[in-house]
């Protein structure tokens, strides 16, 4: 039975062991926060492409679509040299801390969120650009519309960034430094406990990770539906 | 809209407060995986920090990279196992002082068929040179770790050059290594407290163990304070020494698994 990955999982969660419960919320804390500051940036970013003629655009386009497939552990790295006490960013003191950690996602996940949201902020832009023109609106005017209409599709967008934070852990790994009770998230002990062979107990808590994801998913889902009927 | 866009800003608000209360004693210790995954940490670090009120925040990571990570000011003090390297990190002005503070030692491990007929060596050179002559698969660290550098030493030792399909270098933990070398049938050097300790042992079994070369020394160093004004000496200093006193080191050898001694406090 102890071998059993379910029924390791199953233990876990119904003896609410503390340090679980700990990783947990860490993660969740981690990823969310990374998702929302991302948002943040990258959905204005998204939307200005979308709407603006400039030199370069194509070039940025391309660029946003690309470093959507920026590797975690690149990305940990970057991250790693800048708050390193050695690199530019290391008055800081936030290596090794879960700032670093939300820092080295946010990097993961805006080009995500950048990228899907200039696609959906343009299509929609093409359906409305001969009113936006008849009433005479400003580019600028244009965006927070935009975007607010097209919330239900940037909601989707906001999974898959998060989707992409929780999943990874070769960024958390590097800047965080898996330390236990501090920096210690659901990816990173996956790795620890395969690497102590304890083989059932490492699916157990993916099994747990994808129980979390899959939680937040259908939350999100409901939500979307709830405000789609009230909108009509 | 603007509701949203608050929601939004309370949201990551709250979420970052949140992430932002944590304790102020503490200081980042670098060590090896080997003193985290057997569980030697989780055992002492409580009895430090209730002697000292000092929180002990490990990154295990391999020795090579333990060095890096002090080398770079981002570790206030450091715990690992290559000697030679320890020494040479003193020397160039990164360490002000460096201690033996225990001991375990490392094992063969391989398949229980020991096909390279290693059990029956009478020394590690002996054995070494077994398994190069049988050319049985070897799975080698291959991280520049502190087990790696010991690892490449004795292949030295041995006369071996270990070079070829049977000689597999991972590039990974001493866990994982465990874990491919199971999956593999292969020969593999690990430290003694990773095997007690390791879960996933499949066909593997201890094989050879006992020549003194095979002696794992581990070393505290106190890292210099010109290189990185930032590091918190004073605290580290304590864990330092509190290491090599006999609180310590009592500490130390009390930490059993399955009723196994696995570290050897030896500070002098």
């Amino acid at each position: 039975m102890e071998n059993n990955a379910f029924y390791v999982a199953l233990t876990l969660l119904f003896n609410l062991d503390a340090s679980l419960y700990q990783i947990v919320a860490l993660s969740l804390q981690v990823s969310l926060l990374a998702v929302l500051i991302a948002a943040l940036f990258g959905f204005p970013l998204g939307a200005a492409v979308a709407i603006w003629r400039f030199p370069g655009r194509g070039g940025m386009i391309v660029a946003l679509n690309a470093l959507m497939g920026l590797p975690p552990v690149v990305a940990g790295l970057m991250v790693y040299l800048l708050l390193s006490r050695a690199g530019p960013l290391g008055d800081w003191g936030l290596l090794f801390t879960p700032g670093a950690m939300v820092l080295a996602q946010v990097v993961l996940v805006l080009p995500i969120l950048a990228a899907l949201s200039r696609q959906k902020v343009e299509d929609l832009l093409g359906e409305y650009r001969e009113q936006f023109v008849s009433l005479g609106m400003s580019k600028l005017r244009m965006m927070p519309t935009l975007l607010w209409d097209a919330r239900f599709a940037l909601l989707t967008v906001l999974l898959a960034g998060f989707g992409r934070a929780s999943a990874e852990v070769g960024a958390v790994m590097m800047v965080g430094g898996n330390i236990d009770g501090v920096t210690r998230v659901m990816t990173t002990s996956i790795v620890l406990e395969t690497g102590k062979g304890n083989l059932p107990l490492a699916l157990a808590l993916g099994m747990v990770l994808l129980a979390l994801v899959m939680l937040i998913n259908a939350g999100a889902y409901l939500l979307g539906e709830l405000s789609r009927r009230r909108v009509g | 809209m603007k509701k949203s866009l608050n929601l939004l800003l309370a949201g990551v608000t709250s979420l970052g407060l949140s992430l932002g209360a944590y304790a102020e004693d503490y200081i980042t210790l670098a060590s090896t995986t080997s003193t985290e995954n057997s569980g030697l940490f989780a055992s002492i670090l409580p009895k430090f920090e209730d002697a000292t009120g000092i929180q002990v925040r490990v990154v295990a990571v391999g020795t090579g990279q333990a060095f890096e990570i002090a080398r770079r000011g981002d570790a206030d003090s450091l715990l690992v196992h290559d000697t030679t390297g320890e020494e040479r990190f003193v020397e160039n002005g990164f360490a002000t002082e460096r201690a033996d503070v225990m001991y375990n030692d490392f094992v063969l491990i391989g398949p229980a068929g020991d096909p390279a007929n290693i059990s029956q060596a009478q020394s590690a050179r002996e054995a070494f040179a077994a398994i190069a002559e049988a050319e049985a698969p070897f799975a080698s660290r291959g991280d520049d770790s502190g087990t790696n550098r010991a690892e490449l030493r004795h292949w030295k030792h041995a006369g071996v050059d270990p070079d070829g399909d049977w000689y597999r270098e991972l590039g990974s933990g001493m866990g994982p290594t465990l874990n491919t070398a199971a999956a593999m049938g292969a020969y593999v050097m690990s430290d003694r407290a990773t095997w007690v300790a390791f879960g996933n042992r499949q066909d593997l079994k201890l094989l050879f163990e006992g020549d003194k070369v095979l002696f794992n020394q581990y070393g505290s160093l106190l890292l210099s304070s010109e290189k990185h004004p930032h590091l918190k000496h004073e605290m580290a200093s304590k864990w330092h020494s509190w290491l090599l006193s006999a609180e310590g080191q009592q500490a130390i050898s009390d930490f059993r698994v399955s009723g196994q001694q696995l570290f050897f406090p030896n500070a002098k």
